[in-house]
């Protein structure tokens, strides 16, 4: 058969007893990926939230740096579902002829308000910040600063009135943007929930607290998204300001403040508590109603994926964090690792719910396992491996360094936003 | 300004005229309604399978396959057949390989030996989309590249499916995949340029048995539809909700 003869799905399934023959694991890492990036994108969103809209002023710092931070990460919401799609070149469709019965196609529109909410409100935040480097480059020469300056001027959209009232203005659309932003992001993400919750033929897929626990644990990974990359970021910079040996500020040598961090991590820590009850609900139910699905949903659960979910997820991606979290005398390494496991969780429980809604077969008969291309040899097995993956991870890090450049969100030298 | 009496006259009879028409006079239709209008309401396809005539031959396969040009060798197929053997302790052993495609020449179900003697029943059964009344893959394509014909055959649009794979996911029957050449998504249609024809499905006509039948369920009289009224048959997963249109006769309840 010729590489293009190649039934999707075949080359990373393997079946187990009776299953159908035209099923397979046609969901894959990318389908993965998909949830786990547009909950880190809400999650940062509403972690922006807290300071722009209730006002919780110690979160000051990390709320700027979320808010850029969720821009980097959105178009890496949709670049998964491209990847998976069979026919790459039709993505538009859902826009032009949105079928309104199916629960995707409605993503292109929710995506786009999103995305339109999250750049308006950081040009609300940051117009100030760009007239002043306008004029502040006014005088300068050199090809780059030449550069520098059009780019700005395009950013201040010519609106250049940096006055008391017009500043009041700005603080106020971002505010209400924010507010705003937040029903949006939930709903951008719970509706990521409900695309899977609503597919009757899934038994595992199936059920309606599906979207509140996808919005619980999105918020969880995107906090604790933010607060790596936030401390990653602030104690590399203290590092450097150390080596040069120059006059450092004693606030600055701390590197990421504490205060911030355990603030953050209370939030982080409450809505964990809430996604990992409503998960233990779900699974609680299907045990206690046991349905005709439950025999194999239990095989997989407790034989199959017990690794997975039960080691994997909830204890090392729950539990241990949730205990190095909670425990007196917490230091920055410490909090680091139970946000790098925090972190895995989350994506343990978006593979437990992709992959194992596909680990057991229609006729509830048999089973599929799921072994993910590692070295590819052809494009579909490249997009749909572990290097597709990376690709989609390592993709908003280089476009928050990019952003970055022009929006900072972590110098502390950007005045008052 | 000027008005002749007969420019007047007629135009106060064409306003008493438009007046007097009620807004109930206008009606507008919804899209099914419109549909409805215009369709062919004397045609709506099903399907008869005799599971006591299926020798598990797999003509119907391998004809299908033919017909419809899916890749032969590819693991894919619009129609397969299962056979289930019932052992006196009561495990059902389950298989078909390439769909049923080469028939069932070997007596072990994956390596496994079965005793005849110890086996209670055994029998074979064709599937194929069951043309629901109320298809889940329909509902959740996200372009419309899926859709429900006025005769009650959903086809899909080669030219405008994105191959998201959402309707593979939805069918509760497993009939849908990703068609290897075309990359977008494909299942059984009753073969629908045939019986647009007059004539029958390539499984239909290739089964030698008469184990597959094709019924115009609005033709009373049509003899498959007959049988599908009046006798006991059955259809697969109803607790779907899909209102599938495949009925089935001698249904075991160990088939999945």
């Amino acid at each position: 058969m010729t590489e293009d003869m190649i039934v999707h799905g075949v080359e990373w399934t393997v079946k187990e007893l009776f299953v159908y023959p035209n099923e397979f694991i046609y969901w894959s890492i990318q389908i993965v990926m998909y949830p786990y990036m547009t909950g880190l994108v809400a999650g940062a969103f509403v972690l922006s939230s807290l300071y722009h809209v209730f006002g919780q002023k110690d979160l000051k710092e990390i709320a700027q740096f979320s808010l850029v931070f969720s821009l980097a990460l959105l178009p890496v919401a949709a670049l998964p579902l491209l990847l998976h799609l069979q026919q790459p070149l039709r993505a538009i469709e859902p826009l032009l002829t949105p079928h309104f019965t199916s629960a995707i196609a409605a993503f292109g529109i929710v995506f786009t308000v999103y995305g339109l909410i999250v750049v308006s409100e950081i040009w609300f935040v940051y117009r100030e910040y760009f007239v002043h480097q306008l004029e502040a480059l006014r005088g300068a020469s050199g090809f780059w600063n030449a550069q520098r300056r059009i780019a700005y001027k395009v950013l201040t959209l010519g609106a250049k009135d940096v006055s008391d009232e017009a500043i009041r203005v700005d603080h106020k659309a971002a505010k209400i943007l924010a507010g705003v932003g937040i029903p949006v992001a939930c709903f951008l993400h719970g509706y990521a929930g409900f695309i899977f919750g609503s597919v009757k033929a899934n038994a595992l897929w199936m059920s309606p607290l599906m979207p509140v626990i996808f919005i619980m644990s999105a918020v969880v990974s995107g906090i604790a998204l933010c607060m790596l990359t936030y401390i990653v970021i602030m104690e590399f910079q203290a590092f450097r300001l150390r080596r040069k040996g120059g006059t450092v500020e004693a606030g600055e040598t701390k590197g990421a403040e504490i205060d911030i961090i355990s603030k953050s991590t209370r939030y982080l820590l409450g809505f964990l508590v809430a996604a990992i009850s409503l998960e233990l609900l779900d699974l609680i139910f299907r045990g206690y109603t046991a349905m005709k699905s439950w025999d194999i949903l239990r095989s997989v659960m407790y034989g199959k994926d017990f690794v997975n979910i039960f080691v994997l997820q909830y204890t090392l991606g729950n539990l241990v964090p949730f205990i190095l979290l909670l425990l007196p005398g917490r230091t920055i390494k410490r909090t680091v690792l139970a946000l790098v496991l925090v972190l895995f969780g989350v994506f343990m429980m978006r593979w437990n719910v992709v992959i194992g809604g596909q680990a057991f077969s229609l006729s509830f008969s048999g089973y599929m396992h799921y072994h993910i291309p590692i070295i590819p040899h052809s494009i579909e097995t490249f997009k749909e491996g572990v290097l597709g993956a990376l690709a989609v991870i390592t993709t908003p890090f280089v476009l928050f360094w990019v952003i970055n450049k022009f929006v900072p969100s972590l110098r502390r030298d950007t005045g008052e936003t | 300004m000027s008005c002749s009496r007969r420019d007047f006259l007629k135009d106060a009879a064409g306003a008493a005229f438009v007046s007097s028409l009620p807004l109930s006079a206008f009606v507008v239709l919804t899209t099914d309604e419109a549909k409805a209008a215009v369709a062919n309401a004397t045609v709506r396809w099903g399907y008869l399978v005799d599971t006591n005539k299926c020798t598990g031959c797999g003509m119907c396969v391998k004809a299908c396959k033919n017909e419809n040009e899916i890749p032969y060798d590819a693991e894919v197929t619009r129609t397969w057949v299962e056979r289930y053997v019932v052992t006196k302790d009561g495990a059902t052993h389950i298989d078909s390989p390439n769909g049923g495609r080469d028939g069932f020449t070997s007596d072990k179900i994956r390596d496994e030996e079965i005793d005849p003697d110890n086996i209670a029943k055994a029998f074979f059964v064709p599937k194929l989309c069951n043309q629901c009344d109320n298809p889940a893959c329909v509902q959740v394509c996200p372009v419309g590249a899926t859709y429900k014909t006025e005769d009650g055959v959903v086809l899909i649009d080669r030219k405008w499916c994105i191959g998201c794979g959402y309707c593979i996911m939805a069918c509760p029957y497993g009939v849908r995949f990703f068609h290897p050449e075309h990359k977008v998504a494909d299942k059984c249609n009753f073969c629908y340029h045939r019986i647009t024809k007059g004539m029958m499905p390539a499984c239909v006509e290739s089964c030698a048995f008469g184990a597959r039948r094709l019924a115009n369920l609005r033709d009373p009289d049509d003899p498959v539809t007959k049988i599908i009224t009046t006798e006991r048959v059955a259809v697969l997963k109803d607790e779907y909700g899909t209102k599938p249109h495949v009925f089935y006769l001698g249904l075991d309840n160990n088939v999945r």
